[in-house]
This record gives structure tokens, sequence and C-alpha cells, in this order.
């Protein structure tokens, strides 16, 4: 097992990742910027290095600030946790130059999964079925637009370096395609440095259903189930759940093999999600894969009893699964809230500020990740996510029971946030009634 | 620490130190060992050594830590302090190095003079050595830092008195 790594991240996942490591006896070296001097999750790590100011150009995005406090701590890994450089090649292939252990896939599987274009054929090579679409990126506007007409209206623009909700747009008609095209590949360029885009169908009113994936270096790969995230808003999950209130379990069987197939496909090490989206008739088409460790990992962590954090050290340290996929069982259910530092009734505006009163919630079935406390100053360099809510109970009444109950308890002031748009969602008869999809959210908000 | 010969051969000199340079104050910490001289007259310095317990683990700095291995900082003040000391601060995260080459001499010392291009040191990052500037102009009155200590974006590692 490593004896020390650095945590490659701020807040609540490096805040996670440092509990983690505390508990397996892995020493930890913290990395902040100056916006985040002084926070109490620092603390907690062995080592503390300030690598720049609040820009994450400068700081959590800068390779060679995190790889000179690397070397200055001496460490045998890096951890990315999600977002920054968790799925960034270059910073993968220069942890391995410099001799040290990158916590995440080895640099040709993050290659080929992030390529989404790449990641597709993959797929249809698995035998995974996949949404309806181009066969690569489409250079030429005019056989873009013949593709689109064999598709079928609406379709999707999706730039293949993207990823996460970005670098996406819906074209309904061959009157609008020429300019969305054309933007679309703009965009790319200056947002992914790539200007490749595919066409993919519209899948309309889908629900999005993820597989957590893991896998050692033995090739041992197993799936921890499913995650329904539906509740998006503009492409940015809300509300996520475990497990996916509308599936059966034969559906879920060829979902969770189908994400293995691609996985083990792919030479894939350590933690992946899958995800795909879901038709009205139950159909799954694969959409991506995200080769990192994810937001809503704790959702699984709670409905299987599994701690995905501790594995992927231990994965990356060479050791291999002591258990099988019949170990992995679903057990109840449980959600999570994102809670984000938002203005819901102002178009959702980020609210910088700094938080004078804060009382978490707790009791039963009740986990709270987060890196805030009273007095913390909630910098607008970084993104709005605050806190994780995470309930799990034994039925789903129960857990969203139980979420309103933690929602109503939890004080967060002055600045404003997302917890009354998570309530109002929780109340909302069709949400209860497992009557949504991914337009949920801006078709009743 | 036991007061020993050692011990106060060392005391002997740091008084020899301060009366030569005519300083009021002087403080040495070596690992978890710190001496503290006063002159509260200007001919009679009061010693107090203050040792921390063997094996007592000094608390942990939120922010800014140095490497645990001991290290010996010294840090002299001139009688009158100016009102304001200009700060040269690491603007990245590295190794400190004081000198060129290990057979060079430093670039700075105390009392040096720098303008604003005058390189005041060497900051090795990723085997890339990046000479740093003083970007401030006056002279050297503290040097916080040591030869190969790493340092973080944001440390301190002079104090240079304004012309």
């Amino acid at each position: 097992m490593f004896s020390r790594i650095l945590v490659a991240n701020r807040g609540e996942i490096a805040l996670r990742i440092i509990r983690a490591c505390h508990e397996l006896g892995i020493g930890t070296v913290a990395v902040f910027s100056e916006a985040d001097r002084g926070a109490p999750y620092l603390e907690l790590a062995d080592e503390a290095i300030c690598i720049g100011p609040a820009e994450s150009a400068q700081s959590y995005l800068n390779i060679a600030r995190i790889i000179s406090a690397a070397e200055v701590a001496d460490v045998e890994a890096i951890h990315p946790g999600y977002g920054f450089l968790a799925e960034n090649v270059e910073f993968a292939e220069i942890c391995r130059e410099c001799g040290i252990v990158f916590i995440g896939p080895p640099v040709e599987a993050m290659r080929l999964l992030g390529d989404k274009v790449q990641a597709r054929k993959l797929a249809q090579a698995s035998n995974v079925p996949i949404v309806p679409g181009s066969d690569g990126a489409v250079e030429d506007e005019a056989e873009a637009l013949k593709i689109a007409g064999t598709i079928g209206y609406p379709v999707m623009i999706k730039a293949a370096a993207g990823g996460g909700g970005r670098g996406m747009r819906i074209v309904h008609n061959d009157i609008s395609f020429r300019s969305a095209f054309a933007a679309a590949r703009a965009e790319a360029q200056a947002a992914f440095k790539d200007p490749k885009v595919y066409l993919e169908k519209f899948i309309i009113e889908p629900r999005h259903v993820e597989v957590q994936v893991m896998a050692d270096r033995a090739g041992n790969a197993v799936h921890f189930y499913e995650r329904d995230c539906s509740i998006q808003r503009r492409h940015q999950k809300m509300v996520e759940e475990s497990p996916c209130p509308v599936l059966d379990n034969r559906t879920r069987e060829e979902l969770c093999s189908a994400a293995l197939r691609i996985i083990k496909k792919a030479e894939y090490i350590s933690a992946a999600t899958v995800e795909f989206l879901l038709d009205a008739q139950k159909n799954f088409y694969f959409i991506e894969v995200n080769t990192r460790i994810q937001v809503e990992h704790p959702v699984t962590e709670m409905v299987t009893g599994f701690d995905l954090i501790k594995l992927q050290l231990k994965v990356a340290a060479g050791h291999t699964f002591k258990f099988n996929q019949r170990s992995i069982r679903l057990n109840g259910v449980a959600m999570e809230c994102r809670i984000n530092a938002e203005d819901t009734e102002n178009n959702f505006a980020p609210c910088a500020g700094r938080i004078t009163r804060y009382v978490p919630p707790g009791g039963p079935g009740v986990r709270v990740d987060s890196h805030v406390h009273q007095g913390w100053n909630v910098s607008p360099s970084y993104d709005s996510m605050i806190c994780k809510v995470i309930v799990h109970q034994r039925k789903r009444a129960e857990t969203i029971a139980t979420m309103k109950r933690a929602l109503g308890e939890f004080v967060i002031e002055p600045i404003k946030t997302t917890i009354p748009a998570c309530l109002n969602i929780l109340s909302h008869n069709l949400f209860v009634k497992n009557q949504v999809d991914t337009t949920f959210v801006e078709r009743n908000f | 620490m036991g007061h020993n010969d050692s011990d106060l051969r060392r005391i002997e000199e740091l008084i020899a130190i301060m009366k030569k340079n005519d300083l009021v104050e002087i403080e040495v910490k070596h690992g978890d060992d710190k001496i503290h001289l006063k002159r509260s007259q200007p001919q009679q310095p009061k010693v107090t050594a203050a040792p921390t317990a063997a094996g007592a683990v000094p608390p942990a700095p939120t922010t800014g830590k140095e490497p645990a291995d001991a290290q010996q900082q010294t840090a002299l003040t001139q009688p009158e302090l100016p009102e304001t000391l200009l700060e040269i601060k690491s603007p990245l995260v590295g190794t400190f190095y004081a000198k060129p080459s290990p057979d060079s001499e430093t670039y700075v010392e105390l009392n040096s003079q720098v303008d604003p291009q005058t390189v005041v040191c060497i900051i090795e990052a990723m085997k890339v050595m990046n000479e740093i500037k003083a970007e401030t102009g006056g002279t050297i009155v503290e040097i916080l830092v040591e030869n190969g200590q790493a340092v973080e974006y944001g440390q301190i590692l002079f104090r240079v008195k304004p012309d």
C-alpha cells in the first residue's frame, strides 16, 4: 500500500480522499490555492502545500505546480478526484513519466474512452447498443446534413472531446442545421481544443442511467449496479438515486453486463461510470464513459456497502479484489441531493460569499459530504457545489421522507442555495411516482 | 537538552555575534530546541534557553509547512525596525537554491542591495531551474529559507528594506 499520496483536488472530494487514506494508513499531502488557505480539511492532511493563486489555471489545473508539489513532498501516487485534471491524459502521462502512480485508469484506456467517438465504436464492438448516430466524427457539413436526415430529427451535435454535459446542441430541422453545425465545431475547438463533432439521435424524454464499475490490475471487473441521474438542469445533475426505480431485474442485469463488456474491452483499471439513456420502452443506449470517480459515488456506496475510494486506492497500489460480483448486492434505496450556492429564483445564478450560519443535518440514514463550515467563504473561483446530502433507507418513500427532513433541518445563511429547489423536486408528484426523465426539472421549475 | 559545554559555547558565540553587530534580540531554532537571547540593556544579554521536551511534536501549522527535517532558522532584527519591510515571495512550488551551483557564491546575502531585476535565488520545479527576480529595490535584511529547502507558492523567501 502507498505510504504517502498527494490529493490533487479541493473541497469535499479532497476531504473524502483524505478520510479514506486515514483509514488505510496512507499519509496525505493536500494542495491548495490562496482561495482555500485556512480550510479546516487541509489540517486533516499530513502536509498541505500552497500551489498558487485562486485561479484554477494557476493552481488546481496547473500540471507543473502539482507535479512540483508531488516531487517536493516525495509522494508515491496522486489521486486526482473528479473534475480538474481527473480525465486529463497529459497529466496522467506526466505522472507516469515522473514515476508517480496516477490513481485512475491507464493512459491508453483514458485516451480511448475520453474520445467519445472512439468510445461509441468500442461499445459497438462490445455488442452494446448505442444511440443511433453518425459513424464517427463528421467534418463535412453536407455529409452531416445527410446523416441527420438518415437518423431522423431531432438530432444532437456533440463534441468528440466533450463530455460531462458540455459541447452538445440539439437541432430540429434542416434549416437550422447548417448554422448549428458550424457553431458546434467552433465551440468544440474553443472549449476542448478539438473541433471534431459527431451526430446522435436525440432520444425524447429519456432517463439517464449510469453503471458504476471498477476493475483491478488482474483484469477482474465488477459492477456496483446503477444510478438514476435523470434529475438534471442544463445537463448538471441535481438529485441522484440508486437503484433506478423503473428498472426490472432482467434489464438491470443486461445493462450492467453491457457496461462490464465495454470496460473489459478497453482494458480498463480503476473506477469508471458507464452512462446510458433509457427510453420509455426500457431500451438502453450507451452514451459515454466517465473515466474517473464521480460526484455521486456515495449513492452507490450506501446501497452496496463498498467504499469506492478505498477500492481505488487499493487497486492503484496493485491489490486485486478479494470479493466477486456475487458479493455485491443492492440494499435499500439511496439518494443524493447536491447543494449548490446558487439563487434558484434568479436563474440559478452562483452566489459567492461568506456563510455566517451553517447547521448541517444528521440523524439516522443521513450522510453529509462537505468541506464547508460556519465562516466558510464560498469563492467565485470554483464550481458552486458546497455540500452533498446522501440518505439511505430501506424503501424509496422512506428515503424521500428522510431527505426532506434532512434538508428541512439544514441551515446555510445568508447565501442562497439549491436546498429549496431540491425540496420542491422531492415533493413533486411526478418525482414521487417515478414519472420523470431528463426534461423534468426544466419543464416543471 | 541539558546545559552542557557545547550549549554554553553556542550561547557565548551568539552573545559575541550580538555584540559585534549591535543586536538587541536573537533567536535560533534547531529542530525542537530554541535559544532566544534579548538585551534589555546594551551590556547585559539575558539568556532564556527554551528547549521543548525530547520527542515532542511541534504543532502543525495549517499552511506553509516545511518538511519534517530539522532545520536552522536565523532571524536577525536590526535595532531600529523600519515601518514596512517588503517581502519577496515564492511564485512557485519547488526547491529553493541560494546559489546558481554548489561551488558558486550565493546570489544574495544579508545587506545585499537589490533592484527589481536582481536574481535573488533559484526555485527548481520539475527539473527546471527558475531564476527568481527581486521585483523590488532595497536591502536584504532577512533570509527566511535555506539552500535546498522545499518551498510552496506564496512562501516568504526574503525581506527587503526598501530604498
